[in-house]
């Protein structure tokens, strides 16, 4: 700790010095002065742990073993791409920045002496799992979920079809996404199948005037294609969207979307609100109870109902643009013209909620043998995230997720039997088919991965806290594992055999300052246009900029 | 033991921005005494000054409380539970948008409000404050137990 010898320097200058904001540097000096005399610490009983995964589930995990170990434990991150967070750099909406705060405590993490980032690092393609496992005591796996749930109708394949995850990458600068052929200047019409959160942040960047998202981060690209349409806003985009329509199985208290999303999109998107067909807001008794019990339900059925009651009031084809509340209709074919394959509508079936029908006694939507057809030229798919399995892991390819005992990965996916009781919660005593498959010791799983893709940032807290106590109470067997390994070439070496790996392979790793180089970059560019900040959205470019 | 080298010190504060120092109450400041009781069930008496939010004192006071939107009602991980219901109806009503980030927060009770938005008064005098800790049957995707 050569910069606190002797005379104290000025914080802000120890904070750039260490690429840390200085707001932030207390966070970091906090977390050294819990530390056990850090820079004298034994390294024999040092805890080496690698989080395969950048986003909030990763980082609420560093922070946990941070707290915890003082200066007795070390963390690699890895992520595949260069750039860190990955939902909240490229999942939270462009008009949420606030929501993206949590990326100062995160940063103030990557940057402790503890803790080594290294993006554009891919655990399958530059370096083996095996590989880490042998590196390091622990292995997080926190990579999320970058795959989707499908519908499952005909029409499906074939251009015009999105999933929300796509979509939502193209707007947020994702490289994987760049160069997906959105063209929205023959869209007229868009039907988005689900109604949670992201499928409202899909609806705003298709529907709010330019003005909303240009002082962001949307992506340069994206805001040149959803801009303008027309009307007022100004904006030289090419899109032609006029309507959004919400396609949603069930009915208004079944909706995953909450109040807060709602309203801004009913009130500062310019929108008229309407619903298909009159009893599209009708709800059961059942509903009726639940929203008397639960005030998050009352506010989305009070905000919904007011703003179609307000959207009455304007006519049809009036110019605002219209968001359509399409409850009780299952997506069953996606039609397309028979010449030129481009999507022309939605088919869907009008639906009938019983009540307890569904998993854990939710209600659930049945066909009534009614169908029509919701015209539109792009579909979203809003239905669910999905888990990828990794190399080397067990994958319970039915939910998308490791299976896992409180975050302990498991070596064998549970059989159908024993599905409704894993995973995600603690086994009941009496479930012996679950317990059964062993555990891969030294191997854990913590947020979308872990647990299925729902949830906001905040949840993955509690879930951290979870998977990182798992880990901290192996830690004596995983120590004396790496202890009796052998001494030397045996044990884990974890950062020095990492960074090793990395220089033999010549592997353009991006550390945390070079992170902050292209971090600032993006900042730059974006002052010259007013905007949060300039995307870079090419990996190519990313690492030059990061000078990798 | 390596102490933090950021001590209380006003130059170094801007408005929102510093969530994370160690600052003691400047001299004269007028202060509550309030109690947080943390996710490990240990209690914590600070003394916090008028006018600045829980959530505010508890990083003042190296409280593990998380601010992930570090106070712009964004998040709900700075939901706390008040002990007694008298201190906490004493609280002025909160805004909707409060509400709404609240309804999503893990274990939500009768007497839970945002530490970001409730500001140390008078009223607030002996307060008991805890930060919800996960159970074993921790509740995730939204799903909250019917408050009580």
């Amino acid at each position: 700790m050569l910069l606190f010898a002797g005379r104290q320097p000025s914080a802000r200058l120890l904070a750039a010095v260490g690429g840390v904001s200085w707001q932030n540097f207390a966070v970091v000096a906090r977390s050294l002065s819990n530390a056990a005399s850090g820079a004298a610490a034994e390294d024999s009983d040092k805890l080496h742990v690698c989080v395969v995964g950048s986003g909030p589930a990763g980082f609420y995990t560093v922070d946990r073993l941070l707290k915890k170990y003082g200066g007795k434990v070390h963390v690699s991150i890895l992520d595949r791409l260069p750039t860190p967070f990955g939902l909240v750099r490229s999942g939270v909406a462009p008009d949420h920045q606030d929501t993206k705060n949590v990326i100062n405590q995160f940063g103030a993490l990557a940057g402790d002496p503890r803790v080594s980032f290294f993006g554009n690092v891919h655990v399958g393609r530059d370096v083996a799992l095996e590989e880490l496992r042998r590196l390091h005591h622990a292995v997080v796996l926190a990579y999320g979920a970058e795959s989707d749930r499908k519908l499952g109708v005909p029409g499906e394949e074939g251009p015009g079809v999105l999933s929300a995850r796509e979509f939502v990458w193209w707007y947020n600068g994702h490289p994987d996404a760049r160069h997906l052929p959105i063209d929205l200047s023959k869209v007229h019409s868009v039907a988005i199948c689900g109604i949670g959160n992201v499928a409202l942040d899909c609806a705003r960047a298709l529907l709010a005037p330019p003005a909303r998202y240009q002082p962001t981060d949307m992506a340069a690209h994206a805001l040149a294609e959803l801009g303008g349409g027309g009307g007022g806003g100004g904006g030289a985009g090419r899109s032609g969207v006029r309507q959004v329509h919400l396609v949603a199985r069930r009915g208004p208290v079944q909706a995953a979307c909450t109040p807060k999303e709602l309203k801004e999109l009913l009130t500062e998107c310019g929108v008229a609100a309407r619903t298909s067909a009159p009893d599209q807001l009708e709800v059961s008794a059942a509903d009726a109870a639940e929203m008397k019990a639960t005030r998050l339900k009352r506010r989305v059925h009070e905000l919904v109902s007011k703003a179609v009651a307000d959207g009455a009031k304007e006519a049809a084809g009036g110019g605002a643009k219209e968001l359509f509340f399409d409850f009780y209709r299952n997506p069953v074919e996606v039609l397309r013209d028979g010449a030129s394959g481009a999507v022309t509508g939605l088919k869907v079936e009008r639906t009938v909620v019983q009540a307890g029908g569904g998993g854990g006694g939710a209600p659930v939507a049945v066909g009534s043998g009614q169908f029509e057809v919701i015209p539109c030229q792009l579909v979203l798919k809003s239905i669910g995230y999905k888990g990828l399995p990794m190399e080397g892991v067990a994958f319970d390819g039915r939910r998308g997720v490791i299976p896992n005992v409180a975050g302990r990965v498991l070596k064998a996916a549970p059989d159908a039997k024993a599905a409704a009781s894993s995973s995600s919660s603690p086994p009941p005593a009496a479930a012996p088919a679950a317990a059964a498959a062993a555990v891969d010791s030294g191997m854990y799983v913590v947020g979308w991965l872990k647990r299925g893709p729902t949830g906001i940032i905040g949840t993955n807290l509690v879930d951290a806290e979870e998977t990182a106590g798992a880990l901290m109470a192996d830690a004596p067997a995983l120590l004396a594992a790496g202890a009796a390994a052998g001494a030397g070439a045996g044990a884990p070496q974890g950062l020095a055999g990492l960074s090793g790996l990395i220089k033999q392979r010549r592997l353009r790793a991006v550390e945390w300052g070079a992170w902050r180089a292209l971090d600032a970059a993006e900042v730059d560019a974006g002052k010259a246009e007013g905007r949060v900040r300039e995307k870079v959205t090419e990996v190519a470019d990313m690492l030059r900029i990061a000078g990798v | 033991m390596l102490r933090p080298i950021l001590t209380s010190s006003a130059s170094l504060c801007t408005s929102g921005a510093s969530q994370h120092e160690s600052s003691p109450p400047a001299e004269g400041t007028e202060t509550v005494n309030i109690t947080y009781i943390d996710k490990e069930g240990k209690e914590h008496t600070v003394a916090a000054p008028i006018g600045k939010s829980l959530l505010e004192v508890a990083h003042d006071n190296e409280i593990d409380l998380e601010g992930a939107c570090e106070g712009s009602l964004a998040c709900s991980t700075c939901h706390l539970i008040f002990e007694d219901e008298g201190i906490y109806k004493k609280l002025p009503e909160p805004h909707e948008d409060e509400l709404d980030m609240l309804d999503l927060a893990f274990g939500l009770t009768d007497t839970s409000r945002l530490g970001c938005q409730v500001l140390a008064s008078k009223e607030l005098e002996g307060a008991r404050v805890r930060i919800p800790s996960a159970s074993r049957n921790f509740y995730v995707d939204g799903h909250k137990p019917k408050p009580h």
